[in-house]
């Protein structure tokens, strides 16, 4: 109970919990917001921001923010998926490969160092650009298929130093059966990299799944921020100095990637204490007059209150 | 020995993996895509070349799999990846063999840049922790959030457009004839200067932050403690022990991270029209030109695999536990 209000307490999670939830509403009720069709063309073509259009309009007198803000859910929901089913293989993969040991082991990284090994991007490229219909929930499905290794190779590293502790020892000698050993007592010590596996798949997804729509792969008619600029790119948006076309939607990504590093940050935090301790505390420490120096990690506690 | 055994070995695995892996993805995937280029394609492409395709894509319905497995290997080992359909009817080889210097280069400057500059700020900041040099730790993260592309596409507004102090696209002035002179080589230079800057803005996050929270760890461990006791300068502990040691998993990381890097950079090329390898799969994507796709991935991955060789072999050389290990 401790360490998940700890985890509600760092200010870095806050704030990214904060804005993924911004988005989350966004990708909700997004087409109930926006203020405009993103399809609806009128005759404010390319024309800077203005009160009717908060972000301007593109070449063909589209809204921007209707197209920014409709285009969430795309964005979101292939993270998402992505993320969840990369997950799950990982999770198989890795706790198998970890609790197992041996050939099956052996076996099972060498299969998750191929597929970190093999360059991801160009893989999925090749993928998607084969299918005769490469939407986004496909999109998310090849994603996920080729994203789980990272995932897997950290958790059987930390499976393998579980499963020879005591008190998985203990529950073994008590007869219980290995898929209640995994279950009950190695899966809970892994929720924290788990957790944080999951997010970084879903960073990860979200750039590739921009990526690709940038290229022109997906469907130019799903919105999502990487259709957006995909038009700005095909339309010189560039050349033209219509800077209100290709900001917004690369800073929606960074801003979304920023949310989900910083509650990654949080898990490692909690995860590995001397980061915690360094990181979290930076500013009181200084107020105490407490200087960190090397070879020392300073622990302090607030006393109750 | 043993340890770059082992290595070599799972490389040839990998590369194998990769290699079946092209050879499946056609075979197995829903629709049939080739088939219709090549029927609009029937009268212009010669005989043997269509039987590679054949065999490239699996439209050979006659054979088995396992004799198709065979005849893919037999061309791949020859050199032939079939023909491009949009330059056509130049072979893809020569395609990719045209474009593939143009990557490296990129793509190697850039990362030993990105990897020196990351490595230099993160042990400072490392070792700096919990003052001022922590406010930096929010900027590096913005630029690992960031999108390659975005941020290419930002350059290219501010440094090409607006300020015209670069060209936007191309790798070198088309005036020039491509040959060992100053001016030729000034003018690459100068043309990969802002794709080249870009992927070193997005990549040089990565080293930072791992950097950082290596020194960090390393620097609670006894053998710094001690260097600090012994009384030795500040400058010669960071860098003789706790960077030292804090850059190890750096440079492992460094295999998995170049993926990465790479896929990041086959998008700034497509962004900046450089023509790497990157551009041509753009091209190949955009014009449904499956041949040269598949040639593209393929190059591209065996170079990963030739590349993150290097960087095994460059650990071995700083990790002496890998020369004792006699497992």
């Amino acid at each position: 109970m401790n360490s998940r209000l700890m985890f509600l307490r760092n200010g870095k999670v806050i704030t990214g919990l904060v804005i993924l939830g911004f988005f989350t509403l966004l990708a909700l009720f997004g087409p109930w917001l926006a203020p405009y069709d993103p399809n609806q063309v009128s005759d404010a073509l390319l024309s800077p921001p203005s009160a009717a259009h908060w972000l301007g309009t593109d070449h063909t007198g589209r809204d921007i923010l209707s197209q920014l803000v409709v285009g969430t859910r795309g964005v979101l929901v292939v993270g998402l998926v992505a993320g969840v089913s990369a997950t799950v293989v990982g999770v198989l993969v890795g706790v198998t490969a970890g609790f197992v040991g041996g050939v099956g082991d052996e076996s099972l990284s060498a299969l998750s160092n191929m597929f970190l090994v093999i360059p991801q991007l160009p893989l999925i490229i090749l993928i998607a650009a084969q299918l005769p219909s490469a939407g986004g929930l496909t999109v998310a499905l090849v994603i996920g298929a080729t994203g789980w290794a990272w995932g897997a190779r950290v958790l059987r590293a930390q499976t393998l130093s579980l499963r020879k502790r005591d008190f998985v020892e203990a529950a073994r000698a008590n007869g219980e059966r290995t898929w209640r050993l995994v279950l009950a007592e190695v899966m809970p010590n892994l929720t924290a990299v788990i957790a944080s596996g999951f997010v970084g798949t879903v960073t990860f997804a979200v750039l590739s799944q921009v990526t690709l729509s940038f290229i022109g792969i997906t469907p130019v008619s799903e919105w999502n921020w990487g259709t957006i600029l995909f038009w700005a790119q095909n339309n010189l948006a560039l050349q033209r100095g219509a800077w209100w076309w290709f900001v917004p939607a690369g800073a929606c990504i960074a801003l979304l990637g920023m949310a989900l590093t910083l509650v990654n940050f949080g898990i490692d935090e909690i995860v590995n204490p001397r980061l915690r301790s360094t990181g979290l505390h930076a500013r009181s420490l200084r107020r105490r007059g407490i200087r960190p120096r090397v070879g020392f990690t300073p622990v302090v506690r607030e006393a109750r209150p | 020995m043993r340890f770059l055994l082992r290595r070599v070995l799972f490389y040839a695995l990998t590369a194998w993996a990769a290699i079946t892996i092209n050879f499946f993805i056609p075979r197995l995937l829903p629709g049939d895509p080739v088939t219709a280029l090549m029927g609009r394609m029937q009268g212009r492409i010669d005989s043997q070349a269509e039987h590679s395709l054949r065999v490239l894509f699996g439209l050979d319905q006659d054979t088995s799999m396992g004799q198709q497995y065979v005849e893919y290997w037999g061309l791949l080992l020859r050199g032939d990846l079939g023909l491009s359909f949009t330059h056509f009817p130049t072979p893809v080889a020569d395609i990719v063999n045209q474009s593939l210097p143009w990557t490296v280069g990129l793509v190697g400057v850039a990362t030993i840049i990105a990897f020196v500059i990351g490595s230099l700020v993160g042990t400072f900041l490392g070792w700096r922790r919990g003052t001022w040099a922590d406010g930096l730790l929010p900027v590096a993260t913005f630029f690992q959030a960031v999108p390659y592309f975005w941020l290419g596409l930002i350059t290219i507004a501010v440094l090409s457009v607006n300020l015209g102090w670069f060209p936007s696209s191309g790798s070198y002035d088309r005036g020039l004839v491509p040959e060992f002179t100053g001016e030729f080589i000034g003018s690459v230079i100068y043309y990969g200067f802002l794709p080249a800057l870009t992927v070193v803005l997005s990549s040089v996050a990565g080293w930072v932050l791992g950097m950082r929270n290596m020194m960090v760890t390393v620097s609670s461990e006894d053998y710094v403690t001690v260097a600090h006791a012994k009384g030795l300068a500040e400058r010669q502990v960071i860098l003789g022990y706790a960077a030292r040691n804090a850059v190890l998993p750096q440079v492992s990381s460094f295999a998995l991270s170049l993926g990465f890097v790479v896929g990041g950079t086959l998008i700034m090329e497509m962004v900046f029209s450089y023509q790497g390898i990157g551009y041509a799969l753009y091209q190949a994507v955009s014009t449904h030109d499956y041949p040269l796709m598949q040639g593209c991935f393929l190059v591209i991955t065996l170079s990963v695999l030739v590349a993150n060789m290097v960087a095994d072999l460059a650990y071995a050389l700083l990790d002496p536990r890998t020369r004792t290990e006699d497992r």
